[in-house]
């Protein structure tokens, strides 16, 4: 099965890396020769056995592969009585889906012979994936966070340094997710003769849109299987929750070419679109270049890159994947914001009723998920990915619940 | 034609190479960016590159990227850009532009080569623009006959210093090391090879950047390039109040070369 996850398809971009207008490369010339490189190891590694192998066996063994689905009733029937399917990548080992990404791009990593690893994290999902499959492989491993995020997800801060890892808080710009990617573009420039760039999400210079993204196919391709399996039939809605977009990239291509499937994808609403606090990109961005590829983008009439605003870290992003932003043009796939409010709401419903802590950033699936179980009505089959595990969240959920101690 | 032909070419007139100094528009502020660039032009800086003040320079060393922030939080707007540029032209100075690709398609590429232009600016520096990714922003250049600089690293191969030295106008912008902006203490020993490497693709003049900060590593990068670029050791000039100082030494530094020779 997951032989195929990686085989080119009629949906790759041009070999450049350009999704109709959007993708592309738009660095400095410096990291070309190194995005040429991986681009060159990746084309060849995405249909040799021998490395399709190594990766399908990391995935079963390492990550914990397939991962299961899981129907939530409890929880439909708070969406008007659709039925709603959970695939469970929370279940992963590390907590989210970003263990298939960094297992893939580490074992590139040793392909090109390369000995350090640097990557940036937002909740720091990413940066315990990354950190974990260095541990694994013996790479030395750097993440860059911004010092907002260490702050709001020190648990993970603790994991990444036990695992091995140096975590650097990053200080300049709005100190966060963004600027965790600057940083550790400055340090990639620096370093590139011996480092790999590790990004996290379906973003960046080509080929990091269609790497992250083929890794992550894995996700789509299980779901429709077992939805098959357990539903007797595709869903009417698959619904991922879109920062950079990396979840939601995978589990949309396990059904993009079913035109019946739609494909929604959440934004982070913040404390709403109306307001200059959230970061709902292609719902409310404008096409900019932001680092490496042309997509969707917040920013001002100067081009200023505005900050993102989310109650998730792993969202809060004001930039978006360049095949989201196809996709959206191409009308294959729809997106909406889902509130601070909205996404914290769906987090209490899941854990009380399915007894299942869901990732704040998943949270903004389910809550996108109540919505159109409510627009689909009784008959509606819903896919949901749950793209990871609430427990780092525990510190949001306290403030924002009352969750203290009982006096 | 080239613009900036006639800078390099009394520059070579004199065996010498051209001093090229940085600054960010609106810092410290906008007016206080156009002073420096006049002391930095009247004091001996051949080129000036006005830099834009960009929110994810990523590019950038610690130094330029705080000089940024304080422009953007006092306020600077792009447009304010062509008014720096103007006054250095009225001062009699010549300048280019130096910016991330963003601020340039949110203002409109067509528009802001047009812009540009207007207010006597000679060209542009784009650090993280490509010639393949360019065709909108040649075509911009050409039309408001502006020089289009692309930048050569280290790490380019043969095939992209071809093309990028096809892509380029006015001057090549060599990256001396691999990395950010900022004052180094020893110059890269990658420049000079880097150097040799451009010059068997183009006879287009070569300007050397990163790292430099005083006249010594001035005459060192002047003895092979065509060009001095100076960025961060201008801002640190500018909180120090020695920008003049800096200027003078640096414009004899890149003529001790010549002597050497």
């Amino acid at each position: 099965m997951a032989r195929g996850q990686l085989a080119p398809t009629p949906h790759d971009p041009d070999e450049r890396g350009h999704f109709g207008p959007w993708g592309g490369r738009f660095m400095p010339e410096a990291l070309i020769a190194a995005v040429d490189e991986l681009a060159a190891f990746y084309e060849k590694a995405r249909v040799d056995p021998e490395f399709l192998d190594e990766f399908a066996r990391l995935l079963r063994d390492f990550a914990g592969r397939p991962s299961l689905l899981t129907e939530a009733p409890k929880f439909a029937a708070h969406a008007g009585g659709a039925r709603i399917f959970l695939k469970r990548e929370d279940l992963n080992h590390t907590g989210s889906h970003k263990i298939n990404n960094v297992l893939g791009q580490a074992l590139l990593t040793k392909r090109m012979g390369k000995k350090r690893v640097i990557a940036e994290t937002g909740a720091g999902q990413h940066g315990v994936a990354t950190a974990t499959a260095c541990a694994l492989m013996g790479l030395d491993c750097v993440v860059y966070m911004g010092e907002v995020d260490t702050e709001r997800q020190a648990l993970n801060v603790a994991r990444m340094r036990l695992l091995g890892a140096r975590v650097i808080p990053v200080k300049t710009g709005s100190r966060t997710l963004k600027d965790a990617i600057n940083e550790a573009l400055r340090d990639w420039v620096a370093n590139v003769d011996d480092t790999h760039y590790l990004l996290g999400t379906a973003a960046g210079p080509h080929p990091f849109p269609v790497l992250v993204r083929d890794f992550h196919r894995i996700i789509g391709i299980e779901a429709r299987e077992q939805i098959l399996e357990k539903a007797g039939r595709l869903p009417d809605v698959v619904a991922a929750c879109v920062g950079g977009g990396s979840n939601a990239i995978g589990i949309f291509h396990g059904f993009i070419d079913d035109p019946s499937v739609r494909l929604v994808g959440l934004e982070p609403g913040g404390d709403g679109i109306d307001t200059d606090r959230h970061g709902a990109t292609l719902t409310a961005g404008t096409p900019g270049s932001l680092h490496g590829a042309m997509s969707y983008v917040l920013q001002d009439e100067d081009g200023q890159i505005a900050e993102a605003h989310s109650i998730s870290a792993g969202l809060d992003y004001p930039g978006v994947g360049p095949e989201h932003a196809f996709l959206k043009d191409s009308g294959r796939a729809e997106y909406r914001p889902v509130t601070d409010a909205q996404a914290m709401e769906a987090f209490a419903l899941l854990s009380r009723e399915e007894g299942i802590i869901p990732a704040v950033e998943s949270a903004h699936a389910l809550a996108g998920a109540l919505v159109l179980g409510r627009e689909l009505g009784p008959d509606g089959l819903i896919l949901v990915n749950l793209s990871g595990r609430g427990d780092k969240d525990m510190d949001t959920a306290i403030k924002w619940f009352g969750l203290g101690v009982e006096s | 034609m080239s613009r900036l032909e006639p800078v390099f070419s009394a520059c070579r007139a004199e065996s010498r190479a051209a001093l090229i100094g940085y600054l960010p528009a609106g810092y410290p502020t906008v007016e206080g960016s156009k002073d420096v660039l006049r002391t930095m032009v009247s004091s001996g800086c051949d080129l000036v590159e006005v830099g834009l003040p960009f929110s994810d320079p990523v590019m950038d060393g610690v130094t330029i990227q705080r000089a940024a922030e304080q422009a953007l939080r006092g306020g600077f707007r792009v447009r304010d850009l062509f008014g720096v540029v103007e006054s250095v032209a009225a001062a009699g100075g010549r300048a280019v532009v130096m910016t991330y690709w963003n601020p340039v398609l949110a203002y409109g590429v067509d528009r802001f080569a047009r812009d540009l232009a207007a207010a006597g600016g000679l060209g542009v520096i784009t650090p993280d623009l490509v010639p393949d990714e360019g065709a909108e922003w040649i075509a911009a250049t050409d039309a408001h006959d502006l020089d289009r600089i692309f930048l050569v690293a280290p790490s380019s191969t043969e095939e992209r210093i071809a093309l990028t030295a096809r892509s380029s106008r006015g001057f090549l912008y060599a990256t001396s090391v691999m990395g950010v902006t900022g004052a180094r203490d020893v110059v890269s020993s990658a420049a000079p090879a880097l150097v040799k490497r451009v010059r068997e693709h183009t006879d287009m003049p070569i300007g050397v950047g990163l790292g430099v900060r005083n006249g010594a590593q001035a005459a060192e990068l002047a003895a092979f390039a065509d060009g001095v670029i100076v960025g961060s050791a201008f801002v640190s000039a500018v909180q120090d109040d020695t920008v003049a100082a800096l200027t003078e030494e640096l414009a004899s530094g890149v003529r001790q070369a010549a002597a050497a020779v």
